[in-house]
């Protein structure tokens, strides 16, 4: 068997072409930064903004450090409750990261469980599940997330849904992007499965499941990856989206929707930095995970080179 | 023609029966409408009466016959959260969703099929680049954030536009619409460009993409070989044959645009049906959930059908293939 597609592409071919190309190396930075301002929240941060005994209203709302009134301890300005919006949106990261990878990780699972069977065992499984992932695919996935958020919402009490929330959004927006991988598993493994070494796996006598987990699987994964990066960015904006309506993560962990959302009250009032810089930083963190995943998917077409 | 547009609807009915199966389900299942309607105190006897009355006793399939047979005629029950019929709801706040989807859907049209005829035809002037960079803004700024960011820029420095509700209205029969006062020309402004600019730079790119592919055949350069003007060939071969993937991602969006109406009109207020549904998710309100959903789908399934009899009309090769079929 030979190396599975996405190992053989790791090789100096695809890193020639990341050098070649100074947005995507821009991107890696930008994306690089983010990620690692999240993860190292705690470490990095000036100030913990859930800590409430270091908050002090005297001073809320203070703008960004090179304005006026600015302080330095807080470089883009405090909010309403006095909390450095630095921090907040560098906590806030966090929890957004945290939902877009668990989603992606859930839609990636499920989509490749299911379009593997639909895809190797065909007939009647394939029809059933190629039709649902139709009738999904027809309408837009942020109203899939919406309306899966709100009926599981209906279905919980109050308490428990406060508790799960962070599942619940995960669950949803998961849900709501299944259908893209198992169409691309589906599609490869229909190719997969006429080839010669699949007809001999199955000549000495391995089950089906076998035959596919370990001889199928790895070689319709390549297509997987470049999904599921493109799929990183929406899933962190649909779980912006869904937290800015009010239906997303609980407000006690904001994530960069609900921040905006937050600051979304004092724009009026003229404290802009409390929505704008959350905004920002949403912005950077979707668009540097996009470039890097059309850079991914243009790499390793080799049609397009 | 008549069996195409049979067949097409035969096969939009699985999709609508499935989408009423899950809006029952959440009916059915999800909450307890006799707890709900009953209140704090209440004896078993009235309660047994209430499930009598509302058929809850009955079995799933008549109770799902019921429900589609009371959803064909727009019979919902009442929401929950405001006490009053559905279809009351849904009716009062239509007018202003519709017409926030149509002016987004006609900005996007008709300033996005130019930009992209432009950007295809003069691919190398700074205008088209400009435009190539606004569009890669367009597309990764989320719907809310460009909301948020044309508030702060039109409401709050300039002060040129209002930043919420949809201004004067004028009541046409049981219809609402803001096109008739100036106050109301004004608010659409805003909400349309926050709804339609994610639309209008994804047919740009597209119409930019399918003319550089069609000006490369050869059709076209016979058309200029013939000596036709410019004119003629840029918007009668060329733009003419791009339109069957532009009329196809065209309606699909327009459905885009009206979920995403959802995010539009909670950023603006604008008291429209994405407004009542998200506050109906927040107040886990089902019926209304339920018939929202139910008439999302219903609009999906319509603006599908219409997007499949353009295409007859557009393209004329689908029409002889189709003949040549039924005639072998």
């Amino acid at each position: 068997m030979a190396a599975p597609a996405f190992v053989r592409a790791f090789d100096s071919d695809l890193w020639w072409s990341f050098r070649r190309s100074p947005v995507t190396v821009l991107s890696a930075v930008v994306a690089l930064v983010c990620v690692g301002g999240a993860l190292l929240a705690p470490l990095l941060a000036p100030h913990n903004p859930f800590d409430l005994a270091s908050l002090n209203l005297l001073d809320a709302f203070k703008p960004p450090a090179w304005a006026a009134e600015g302080d330095l301890a807080y470089p883009l300005g405090t909010d309403d409750q006095g909390r450095d919006m630095l921090s907040a949106i560098m906590y806030g990261a966090r929890v957004s990261l945290l939902v877009g990878v668990s989603a992606v990780l859930f839609s990636t699972l499920l989509g490749v469980a299911l379009g593997l069977l639909a895809g190797y065992l065909g007939g009647a499984v394939d029809a059933v599940l190629m039709r649902i992932a139709d009738i999904q695919l027809t309408f837009p996935s942020i109203l899939v997330a919406l309306l899966v958020d709100g009926v599981v919402r209906a279905a919980l009490p109050r308490e428990v849904h406060d508790q799960v929330a962070l599942f619940v959004v995960i669950f949803a927006i998961g849900i709501s992007n299944w259908p893209q991988f198992a169409r691309t598993v589906r599609g490869s493994t229909l190719v997969e499965r006429n080839k010669e070494y699949v007809l001999a796996a199955r000549v000495i006598g391995l089950s089906r499941l076998r035959i596919m987990l370990t001889h199928v699987l790895p070689n319709v994964l390549g297509p997987v990856l470049v999904i599921a990066t493109l799929s990183l960015g929406f899933a962190i904006l649909a779980e912006a989206t869904l937290s800015f309506l009010g239906v997303g993560v609980p407000p006690t962990q904001p994530s960069l929707g609900t921040l905006i959302r937050i600051g979304n009250d004092f724009l009026f009032s003229g404290e802009w930095w409390i929505t704008i810089f959350p905004g920002a930083a949403l912005v950077a963190m979707v668009l540097s995970v996009n470039l890097l995943g059309d850079w991914l998917r243009d790499a390793l077409n080799p049609k397009l080179r | 023609m008549f069996a195409f547009i049979l067949s097409r609807i035969l096969q939009a009915l699985p999709v609508m029966l499935t989408v009423a199966l899950i809006s029952f389900a959440m009916f059915a299942y999800v909450g307890d409408p006799v707890a709900i309607m009953l209140g704090q105190d209440f004896t078993e006897a009235q309660r047994d009466a209430l499930v009598r009355e509302l058929g809850l006793d009955q079995p799933f399939f008549v109770q799902f016959a019921k429900f589609v047979v009371n959803a064909a005629q727009g019979e919902f029950g009442l929401s929950y959260r405001l006490s009053r019929p559905v279809a009351e709801l849904i009716a009062e706040r239509a007018p202003a969703t519709l017409e926030l989807a149509f002016c987004a859907a006609a900005l996007a049209l008709l300033v996005g099929v130019p930009m992209g005829v432009y950007t295809g035809l003069y691919r190398n002037s700074w205008l088209s680049r400009f435009f190539l960079t606004f569009s890669l803004i367009g597309v990764s700024l989320p719907t809310f954030l460009i909301g948020i960011l044309l508030i702060l820029i039109f409401s709050v420095w300039l002060g040129w536009l209002p930043s919420f509700g949809r201004g004067d209205v004028v009541q046409l029969g049981w219809w609402s619409t803001g096109f008739l006062t100036w106050s109301g020309i004004r608010a659409l402004i805003l909400p349309s460009i926050t709804l339609g600019l994610f639309q209008l730079t994804l047919i740009m790119r597209l119409v930019r993409a399918e003319m550089l592919e069609v000006l490369r055949t050869d059709y076209i350069k016979f058309a200029r070989a013939r000596g036709l003007p410019n004119r003629a060939v840029h918007f009668g071969h060329a733009l003419k044959n791009t339109l069957v993937p532009v009329i196809t991602i065209a309606g699909l969006q327009l459905g885009a645009i009206i979920a995403f109406a959802i995010v539009t009109e909670t950023v603006f207020q604008w008291p429209g049906m994405g407004l009542l549904f998200i506050q109906s998710v927040n107040a886990a309100d089902i019926p209304v959930m339920a018939a929202y959903l139910l008439l999302i789908a219903l609009v999906f399934v319509v603006i599908n059908l219409v997007v499949d009899l353009l295409y007859y009309a557009v393209d004329p090769r689908l029409r002889v293939e189709r003949g040549a079929v039924r005639g072998a």
